[in-house]
């Protein structure tokens, strides 16, 4: 594919992330924070979101399937998780997780484990969408080109 | 418009912000999360400032022990073994004196509350912003001239 057409393809995606809220501002900021002297930060800070994510997120399945369910520890762990999406500006990831944190403090098991499917969801297609972005731009810059602003 | 791969500094800096990079401050970041402890290095770098980090409490805590010392502490609250707000309350029994930032996610005003009576200076909501370091550059200067 020619490198333009590869370019707006990025911009377009890219543009998408942000429409469809898979992204926020903070994802841009992030993105400023990378320089020649740091040029994979941001996949390297995104890959850090991924592995603390998945491990929190097992945390959280087995949490809730304990007999007797310990939720100030469930609660921690989505607060965590909260914490960490909005920092890369996974915003439906962070949503997701103000619901599931209602439900500890009522302890609705129902609620929680309804809530912790959807976090799983939306966790794995932001995740996806950033590994599809991240193909992107390393096909424009094996092509020779830079990344659009 | 196209550009590498790379955003330059000068978009972090603006005329005013010009006086408080390269200004030698040192900061320790205590988080237990690597994803923010990177993130809050690379962030207060951009500014010439000098980081450090400390996976935990305990290990900030160790570290003044040894004598170490530095203008600004970022402090996570959730952290395992020693929280925020006891690591706060450690350091400034031990007679620390640097300016301790809450750096957390907490939503409820009582727990913030909470963290800030520790001995905090400041509170941020995570993650810290551009705007926040700016505002905290402009404190330290304003902290160190007085005891200067």
């Amino acid at each position: 594919m020619d490198l333009v057409k590869l370019q707006r393809q990025l911009v377009d995606y890219r543009d998408s992330l942000y429409h469809e809220c898979f992204l926020d501002e903070q994802f841009t900021q992030l993105q400023e924070l990378q320089d020649e002297n740091n040029p994979d930060f941001v996949v390297e800070v995104v890959s850090l979101f991924f592995e603390d994510s998945e491990r929190l997120l097992n945390e959280l399945t087995k949490a809730l399937e304990q007999q007797s369910i310990d939720f100030k520890r469930v609660d921690a762990h989505v607060h965590q998780l909260k914490g960490s999406s909005s920092s890369i500006g996974a915003q439906r990831v962070q949503k997701s997780c103000i619901a599931f944190r209602n439900y500890c403090e009522e302890q609705n098991v129902e609620g929680c484990l309804t809530c912790l499917q959807l976090v799983r969801q939306e966790y794995y297609l932001v995740k996806s969408k950033l590994e599809a972005l991240f193909k992107l731009e390393q096909q424009i810059l094996s092509a020779g080109g830079s990344i659009p602003i | 418009m196209m550009l590498g791969n790379c955003a330059t500094s000068s978009s972090l800096s603006t005329e005013s912000d010009e006086d408080i990079v390269n200004n030698n401050l040192t900061v320790l970041v205590v988080d237990d999360s690597p994803m923010i402890r990177k993130l809050h290095d690379m962030h207060l770098k951009k500014f010439g400032l000098k980081v450090q980090v400390a996976e935990n409490g305990k290990n900030a805590v160790d570290l003044f022990r040894s004598g170490a010392s530095f203008n600004l502490i970022l402090m996570d609250k959730e952290m395992p073994i020693m929280d925020g707000a006891e690591v706060t309350k450690e350091l400034r029994t031990m007679g620390v004196t640097s300016m301790i930032v809450g750096v957390t996610s907490l939503d409820s005003i009582f727990d913030r509350q909470a963290f800030m009576e520790a001995g905090l200076d400041h509170c941020f909501t995570k993650p810290l912003t551009t705007e926040n370091i700016i505002f905290l550059l402009q404190e330290l200067n304003k902290k160190n001239n007085e005891e200067n």
